[in-house]
């Protein structure tokens, strides 16, 4: 073509001057929030995708298959009440203990399994990010999808048990629902947020399973909630009852069990449930937004 | 006439001065990019123990562990629209960290990489997962891409047959992990393949598979660059950079040697890797 014109305008212009000339955009620069948000959208096919893929892909080796979906919180909750309802006793201080404990744990379980995996899952998958555009909170968000997934089946393995337990089936039971939305909406943000911690911070990733344990028995988890009031200075077990996982797993607990001792009353767990959620949410997702043009870089 | 509105068009559909006619159209510009990687492994023996740790953590010092790799420094280049571009130079010259560079997929440390629209890197190492079958893997691939479910189910059944890995056999229903690495690698390339694009980057992509492959993978390229704006093509084999490009960019150890018409840039090239 005319690549011999006469005399250049462009010569004198600076790298800068001549892109904003021609309406050149700077590589990976991040976009606006909204902008961002609207290619998250377009990308949510990719999401269920993935989050799809790796729940197939995570049995995929084993014989009994997606079985195993079922079969590990069973095995779990075996284990547990082997330990805390049997040997240490703990199925005196609550009616129906086994339900009790299982409620605790399964939803205990959706949270700490998508932060786990949603620390490293910038890090794990530097090739993907290296080789591929596409909005990288995809990833993280596709963890939590994929645990929903889990915790769908162990929801089925819990009415089971509960069920066979003796607790009757009220129309309370639909609380459940908009119970784990805000629940899913909480590890969303939280997940996001140690995914961008976890990219910066090498280390993160041996601490987790400490953070995890501990607030696992903060949670009421393994034993009645009662004993916090009976053993903590008074401050302290006030200060408790904010911690969002135990707002969530009380918030099922009041739904499917008849008479489950409670550390809050439900108006002031619903809103509490609600406030995490919003603002872990929102915080997270801005918070993993803010480093977008770092995740390459490993 | 018409001819000539068709171009006006087309210039101002993507965004450019189209009174400016005659006048070459930049589409990437690279202004003193400097790339430095952070490696947190390979410390000198004994700086990994606790009591190092603890002294580093006491003192406030980096660790010695963090190594920083310069791997480009200070690149500087512009490229218009309908150029071919090859970039070559030893191992570890720098050439596909560039690449990274200019796709947006790694930061710049300092400078800045300005590009029109969103160029795409199409590279053989694209990590898909192992335990799927070829067939998700394709799915999965094109939506990462950013395409539509519907353009998914359409490509599918092309991008399995241009990948050949159905020649012996149904093997797309298989998990990749039973794959040889030819015929992943083939598979990879054939789904970066599937996309037009705009700026059009490639790394080593013509190097994978046996020689039929690489014959249907160049005629695949040849049509894509036909579509793109601008290509960059990374690659060792110089007769291939002297077939496809016309400008050539030759890198050593993160800084341009030179930059000018292929003959002259390889003719320099080849002399300095024969002296070594």
């Amino acid at each position: 073509m005319a690549d011999t014109a006469v005399a250049d305008p462009d010569a004198a212009l600076s790298p800068a001057q001549l892109a904003a000339r021609h309406g050149l955009g700077v590589a990976g620069s991040r976009p606006s929030l909204a902008a961002y948000s609207r290619t998250l959208w377009s990308y949510r096919h990719f999401i269920a995708a993935y989050a799809n893929a790796r729940l197939v892909a995570s049995f995929s080796a084993a014989r009994l298959g997606q079985l195993w979906q079922v079969l590990t919180p069973l095995t779990n909750a075996a284990v547990y009440y082997l330990i805390f309802g049997v040997v240490m006793n703990a199925s005196d201080r609550v009616p129906n203990f086994i339900a009790y404990l299982c409620t605790g744990l399964f939803i205990f379980n959706f949270t700490q399994t998508a932060v786990l995996q949603g620390t490293q899952s910038i890090t794990s998958n530097l090739g993907l990010i290296r080789a591929l555009h596409f909005p990288r909170a995809c990833l993280p968000i596709s963890v939590t999808l994929t645990q929903f997934q889990h915790l769908v089946a162990s929801m089925v393995v819990l009415v089971g048990i509960v069920l066979v337990t003796g607790e009757p089936l009220t129309l309370q039971w639909l609380l459940v629902v908009p119970a784990l939305v805000l629940q899913s909406v909480f590890n969303i943000g939280l997940t996001l947020a140690m995914a961008r911690l976890g990219s910066k911070i090498s280390d993160l990733k041996q601490l987790m399973p400490f953070i995890a344990r501990t607030w696992m028995y903060a949670s009421g988890v393994l034993y009645s909630v009662a004993l916090f009031d009976e053993h903590l200075p008074p401050l302290l077990a006030e200060l408790m009852r904010f911690n969002p996982l135990l707002v969530y797993i009380e918030l099922v607990r009041d739904a499917l069990l008849a008479s489950a001792p409670l550390a809050s009353p439900s108006g002031q767990l619903w809103l509490l449930g609600i406030g995490w959620a919003l603002l872990v949410g929102f915080g997270g997702y801005v918070y993993f937004w803010l480093g977008e043009k770092e995740y390459g870089r490993g | 006439m018409a001819e000539q509105t068709d171009l006006v068009t087309h210039a101002a559909s993507n965004g450019t001065h189209a009174a400016s006619n005659g006048q070459r159209i930049p589409t990437v510009i690279a202004d003193d990019v400097h790339i430095i990687y952070r490696v947190y492994k390979g410390g000198s023996p004994g700086s990994n123990s606790p009591v190092a740790a603890f002294k580093r953590i006491l003192t406030r010092t980096q660790a010695p562990t963090v190594r920083e790799v310069h791997a480009v420094k200070g690149v500087s280049f512009t490229a218009y629209r309908g150029e071919a571009i090859g970039l070559i130079g030893t191992n570890g010259s720098g050439k596909s960290t560039l690449l990274r560079a200019i796709a947006g997929l790694l930061p710049a440390t300092r400078g800045q990489v300005f590009t029109l629209g969103q160029p795409s890197l199409l590279g053989v190492n694209a990590a898909l997962l192992n335990d799927l079958s070829g067939e998700r893997n394709v799915a999965l691939g094109c939506l990462a891409m950013g395409m539509t479910p519907t353009q998914v189910r359409r490509l599918t059944p092309e991008i399995v047959e241009f990948s050949g890995i159905n020649e012996r056999g149904d093997f797309s229903s298989l998990p990749m992990r039973t794959y040889s690495s030819g015929m992943a690698a083939r598979l990879r390339f054939s789904i970066a393949a599937a996309k037009k694009h705009d700026v059009l980057l490639i790394d080593e992509a013509l190097a994978t598979g046996d020689a039929r492959f690489r014959r249907r993978s160049e005629e695949r390229v040849r049509q894509l660059r036909a579509e793109a704006g601008t290509v960059f093509l990374v690659s060792h084999a110089i007769g291939t950079i002297r077939e496809t490009c016309e400008r050539s960019i030759w890198l050593e150890s993160g800084v341009i040697r030179a930059d000018g018409p292929t003959a002259d840039v390889v003719k320099e090239y080849e002399q300095f890797a024969n002296r070594k």
